[in-house]
């Protein structure tokens, strides 16, 4: 793949992060709500984009760890009372264990077989969350799930008195951040590259001795676990658990946010992410018809920019520089 | 339990398959063919449905011409097909996949919320023709003449459709542009007419059933994603691209539905997902579907 060297020395994690830093000082209430979610959505992406543009692996049931995660957080903190600390990684844990047994039986499969069973496991979930009064509150969901203690960030120096909304923000903000650095460097180290290299020519990874399907699985157990993360983020973030989060139109829904920012680049989805989360906001505050309007945003994606918003803008940085540059003779 | 009740829920299950099996089969058609899963099949149903609605308000509101307006229904959906395949996915044939699947999903939503727009958001019903509105007693069991005309359709629609693909020259060039696309264009046949004739015969099965189904269901937003996991699940158990494996899958499927409400209450929709699950663990390409590439 032709992965340009664009700005690849400037550590972006840490810049998004610094900017992001100012948005609850600087900005709206609504631009914190936005940020958080904004935020979340971005580690959903970038989870997915671990199975999509690393491995070459689609998966039509990413929502099932997502909510996964939701569902193990919530219960953890308000049935059973355990701190944050502790539920966090735990949900991240129970989404990464959910990945392995499913991924198990997914990875075995070819490409349209695999996102076909990773569909219906995922509506497996569902149709247990959505049933399951006792455990998950079923069609009702799991309201009120209660907000972690965050009262130490307002102590730290120099932040003041914040609101518990901008709290959440700042630790959102943080550990997406942490999730991110840690998927580069995953991406980066020789288990990545050879992910890649499934991706690109499995028959020859299998050639030079590479266990292929164990390969998919850690990537899908991985991904899963910070789905599992962004997950537990949101259902804190939208006081709740719901089987909505599970459905196949969210699974659907994050694919469009992926690939709309561009499979090919770490940045894609999370741009991706914070462009649909955005447009989302402003049609839907003057028209019911957000669906129509995704459908024309997926239709010029598809015939217009297969590489995504990213994937344009390199392109279009790529031509510019050559048009710039004298024609060697 | 009384023979009669288990009668009525067999055949319960019986008229859900065979509405099932005129869906499922322009999906399996579509995808065995031309390797595409098309989320758009239910919208296409659903626009039948709404489109039989309408006609019906135009012919006559009192249901003497619920014949005409259903095949002008499905005429209109198989147009409303070769548009589609025509200008747009005609161009994505050489991608991936996902790029093709997120196509029809576009069309999904575009359509979905057209329909919304045009028809609005309330429930649309229309009176059964009255040739059939009378009802048939069968072992203790009442069977409303209408169910029991698409039980006999569903069955003819399969063997009209097997005769076809297996005793005529067009089903002959089809199956051979669902082994080796490249090898029949390299032999001279225009494999891009056959992929348009294979959409828009979908096209038409799909807006047919919808127009078929508004006797006995009332046409609302949101049918066509209701019924295209359940088309999906039946292909899937039957095998994407099996003829008669979709036949069989949707009789499978609505039996399971049928039978599997009284074993476990409440876990239907848990059972027929685990139904395929299980079934693409064992045998990814279904129960009667051939293993690919």
């Amino acid at each position: 793949m032709n992965r340009v060297a664009l700005g690849r020395s400037i550590p972006w994690t840490l810049v998004v992060f610094l900017i992001a830093v100012w948005v609850p000082a600087l900005g709206s209430r609504y631009d914190t709500f936005l940020g958080t979610q904004i935020a979340i959505d971005a580690l959903f992406v970038v989870s997915l984009n671990l199975l999509l543009g690393t491995t070459g692996l689609v998966s039509f049931g990413h929502a099932a760890y997502f909510g996964i995660g939701a569902y193990a957080c919530g219960i953890l903190m308000k049935t059973y009372g355990v701190p944050f600390v502790i539920a966090f990684p735990a949900a991240a844990l129970i989404a990464a264990f959910f990945a392995l047994i499913f991924g198990f039986f997914c990875v075995r499969l070819s490409a349209l077989y695999f996102a076909m069973l990773t569909l219906a496991f995922a509506q497996i979930v569902w149709a247990i969350c959505f049933k399951w009064n006792a455990v998950t509150g079923g069609d009702e969901g799991l309201p009120n799930i209660p907000y972690p203690k965050l009262d130490w960030i307002s102590s730290l120096p120099g932040l003041g008195d914040l609101s518990i909304a901008d709290e959440f923000y700042l630790l959102t903000i943080l550990m997406v951040a942490l999730s991110f650095a840690i998927l580069r460097q995953v991406i980066r180290s020789p288990f990545g590259r050879m992910l890649t290299t499934i991706r690109d020519n499995p028959e020859r990874a299998a050639f030079i001795g590479l266990n292929v399907r164990a390969y998919e699985l850690a990537a899908f157990v991985v991904a899963g676990g910070f789905a599992g993360l962004a997950g537990a983020l949101y259902g804190i973030f939208n006081r709740g658990a719901f089987a909505d989060y599970v459905f196949w139109s969210k699974s659907a829904e994050v694919l469009i946010m992926t690939i709309l920012g561009g499979i090919n680049y770490f940045w894609g989805p999370p741009v991706g992410a914070f462009a649909l989360v955005w447009l989302n906001q402003e049609i839907t505050s003057y028209t019911q018809y957000w669906p129509f309007v995704l459908g024309v945003v997926l239709l010029v994606l598809l015939f217009g920019f297969p590489g995504g918003i990213v994937g344009g803008l390199v392109a279009g940085y790529e031509r510019l520089r050559r048009m710039l540059r004298p024609r060697h003779a | 339990m009384a023979a009669s009740f288990l009668f009525s829920q067999f055949v319960g299950g019986l008229t859900t398959a065979m509405f099932l099996f005129l869906i499922a089969s322009g999906l399996s058609l579509v995808f065995g063919v031309m390797r595409v899963v098309n989320f758009a099949h239910g919208t296409f149903y659903m626009l039948g449905a709404y489109l039989a609605w309408q006609a019906v308000q135009w012919l006559s509101p009192t249901g003497e011409n619920f014949w005409p307006a259903a095949l002008l229904a499905a005429l209109g959906i198989a147009v409303l097909g070769a548009v589609v395949e025509r200008l747009l996915l005609r161009h994505l044939y050489g991608r991936e996949e996902l790029y093709q699947l997120l196509f029809t999903y576009a069309l999904v939503l575009i359509l979905g919320d057209a329909a919304k727009f045009i028809w609005g958001t309330g429930q649309l019903s229309v009176t059964r023709p009255p040739v059939l509105a009378a009802s048939l007693h069968l072992f203790g069991a009442e069977v409303p003449l209408y169910n029991l005309f698409i039980m006999i359709l569903g069955p003819l629609i399969a063997l009209g459709g097997w005769l076809v693909l297996n005793r005529s020259g067009a089903g002959r060039l089809v199956r051979a542009a669902s082994y080796d696309r490249e090898m029949l264009d390299a032999l001279g046949a225009n494999v891009g007419t056959i992929y348009t004739g294979m959409f828009v015969v979908s096209a038409f099965l799909a807006g047919l059933s919808g127009a078929l189904v508004t006797p006995i269901e009332s046409v609302v937003p949101g049918m066509d994603v209701e019924i295209i996991v359940q088309a999906f699940i039946v292909v899937v158990i039957g095998g994407l691209g099996s003829f008669w494996g979709t036949f069989w899958g949707s009789v499978i499927y609505g039996q399971v539905l049928s039978f599997g409400i009284l074993i476990f209450p409440g876990f239907s929709l848990f059972s027929v997902f685990a139904l395929m699950a299980v079934i693409l663990i064992i045998r990814p390409w279904g129960l009667f579907g051939r293993p690919i590439r």
